[in-house]
């Protein structure tokens, strides 16, 4: 029977909760293990998960620096979609939305995934041709499209300034229905929950200092809690992937560490049910289930690893807003926070083998990795598993940069700040 | 975060425009030496610390500074212009193909 269920809820409430077990467990690492994976993030434990569930390999430690989901899987702004033009990417993100659709089942636990709608709007005819073009291209891998008119996005989304006045005004705009948002904090702790359950150790506060190697093959690591040895060792660190591979003598790679802000407003009544992002520059908003407005932007343009974000980019984000949406002038803003994303060159995430035997590699998420968390996991766990990747992640390599086999989506080059 | 130009003076980062790496260096025009150019298209370093990179003055002077700035702190601790002393035509000067 499933741990949680109204029945449970309902039987702990009677006995005063006190037979809840703590979601997982807090191991201390042991000497080896079949796979390690550094990085107690949404990927990293979605790894975890899958190797557990579709692979049988439960022998799996998770490194993790800080507490579990103190990176991005904490400070995104929880948008899930699949609506990309490319092939490749389609169909991981189509993969990874077929995922997030079962997943609260097959987790036992809600991660509040929420098909709201992702919206994203047209402010000139030949940008709402380019969306059609995108639409057409996603229809004909099997994900759901469709074009909206002014009229219906103004009855959809009433507080949006749709006027012929407005600063950009718009025109029409690209519907994805079954994208939405999820409980961000809730997939972390749904996965390691679920891991934990099947045998995996999820180790906190271990910090990885070093790799420790048998002529080029990697054969375990050095932590701030001892060495940890395994045959196969993943890394999934987002925004650190630079400084991890290096202990591995990796100097460059195709990435590079930028920062992300995200911004909540105070709660309000019901005000907007889908994501919506803005088409004349960088802004998406929606609403969580506690009424407070999540929206975010831009990067802020230069290299940063400080997890904290500049004032200009905060400035640029509400004139964004207040452009859509002019009766949001007054409303408060919460908080503001910064991720480290690892900008790749072509914008498109790199889940593989290698670059060292041993090792493996999953990274570039760019600010698109929360939605991306399932399939990356499910994918990853595959190539651990079967030293290949699968069909799905097979374009993800790493060294598509060197061979021209780039997957831009944006059509903006190597420039990782403008993807 | 300010950024003092040498020719400017003190002036806010919306004044100027990141131009990327400046660590990476650019084969002569020439080569047709593959692993060179994508080193230099699609390689970083990317550290956590201090920073050699290109801006440009764009809302002032236009000049184009080579910039040392920590990664984790925004502190700069060098700015100078990138004529005349960048390391890749400095290079280049002294192997005469320039």
């Amino acid at each position: 029977m499933a741990e949680y269920s109204a029945f449970s809820l309902l039987k702990n409430a009677l006995t005063g909760n006190k037979d809840w077990k703590p979601a997982w467990r807090k191991p201390d690492p042991k000497a080896s293990y079949d796979v390690i994976i550094i990085g107690g993030g949404g990927h990293g434990l979605s790894t975890a998960y899958y190797l557990a569930k579709e692979h049988g390999i439960t022998n799996v430690a998770v490194l993790e620096k800080g507490w579990l989901g103190s990176g991005n899987v904490g400070r995104n702004t929880t948008a899930v979609r699949s609506n990309y033009l490319l092939p490749a990417n389609t169909r991981f993100y189509e993969h990874s939305m077929k995922l997030w659709e079962n997943l609260s089942h097959d987790l036992n636990y809600n991660v509040m995934f929420s098909q709201r709608g992702c919206l994203n709007l047209a402010h000139t005819p030949a940008q709402l041709d380019d969306f059609a073009r995108r639409g057409n291209a996603m229809r004909h891998l099997g994900v759901d499209a469709e074009l909206m008119t002014t009229a219906e996005i103004a009855r959809l989304v009433p507080a949006l300034d749709v006027s012929a006045t407005a600063r950009f005004p718009i025109v029409g705009g690209l519907m994805q229905r079954r994208a939405g948002t999820a409980r961000h904090d809730a997939v972390a702790w749904g996965y390691a929950r679920g891991a934990d359950r099947r045998g995996v150790d999820i180790i906190e506060n271990c910090e990885v200092t070093g790799f420790l190697r048998d002529g080029d093959r990697i054969t375990g690591v050095t932590t701030s809690r001892g060495e940890v040895r395994a045959r196969k060792v993943a890394v999934a660190v987002a925004g650190s992937t630079g400084q991890v591979v290096r202990l591995a003598g990796i100097d460059t790679m195709p990435i590079e560490s930028h920062v992300l802000q995200a911004f909540v407003t105070e709660s309000l009544k019901p005000f907007i049910n889908t994501v919506l992002t803005f088409g004349m520059g960088h802004f998406y908003m929606s609403q969580s289930d506690k009424g407070g407005l999540v929206y975010g932007g831009d990067l802020d343009g230069y290299n940063s690893y400080a997890q904290r974000g500049s004032l200009p980019v905060v400035d640029e984000v509400m004139s964004e807003m207040l452009a859509l949406f002019p009766g949001l002038a007054r409303v408060r803003m919460l908080r503001n926070w910064g991720g480290v994303c690892d900008m790749s060159m072509d914008g498109s995430p790199i889940i593989a083998t290698g670059p060292l035997p041993g090792m493996y590699l999953n990274c570039g998420w760019c600010y698109g990795g929360f939605k991306a968390t399932p399939a990356s996991g499910w994918c990853f766990a595959w190539t651990i598993a079967k030293d290949e990747p699968h069909d799905i992640n097979a374009p993800f390599t790493l060294d598509r940069f060197h061979r021209g086999l780039v997957i831009d989506d944006k059509g903006q080059g190597a420039t990782p700040r403008l993807h | 975060m300010l950024i003092t130009c040498p020719y400017c003076g003190p002036r806010d980062v919306i004044e100027f425009t990141y131009q990327g790496d400046g660590n990476r260096e650019r084969p002569q025009p020439a080569s047709q030496d593959l692993d060179a150019w994508n080193a230099y298209v699609y390689d970083r370093l990317n550290p956590a610390g201090d920073h050699n990179e290109i801006w440009q003055h764009s809302g002032g002077c236009r000049a184009h500074l080579r910039v040392v700035r920590n990664t984790l702190t925004h502190e700069i601790s060098s700015v100078a212009f990138t004529r005349g002393d960048h390391k890749v035509a400095a290079r280049h000067k002294a192997e005469g193909k320039l």
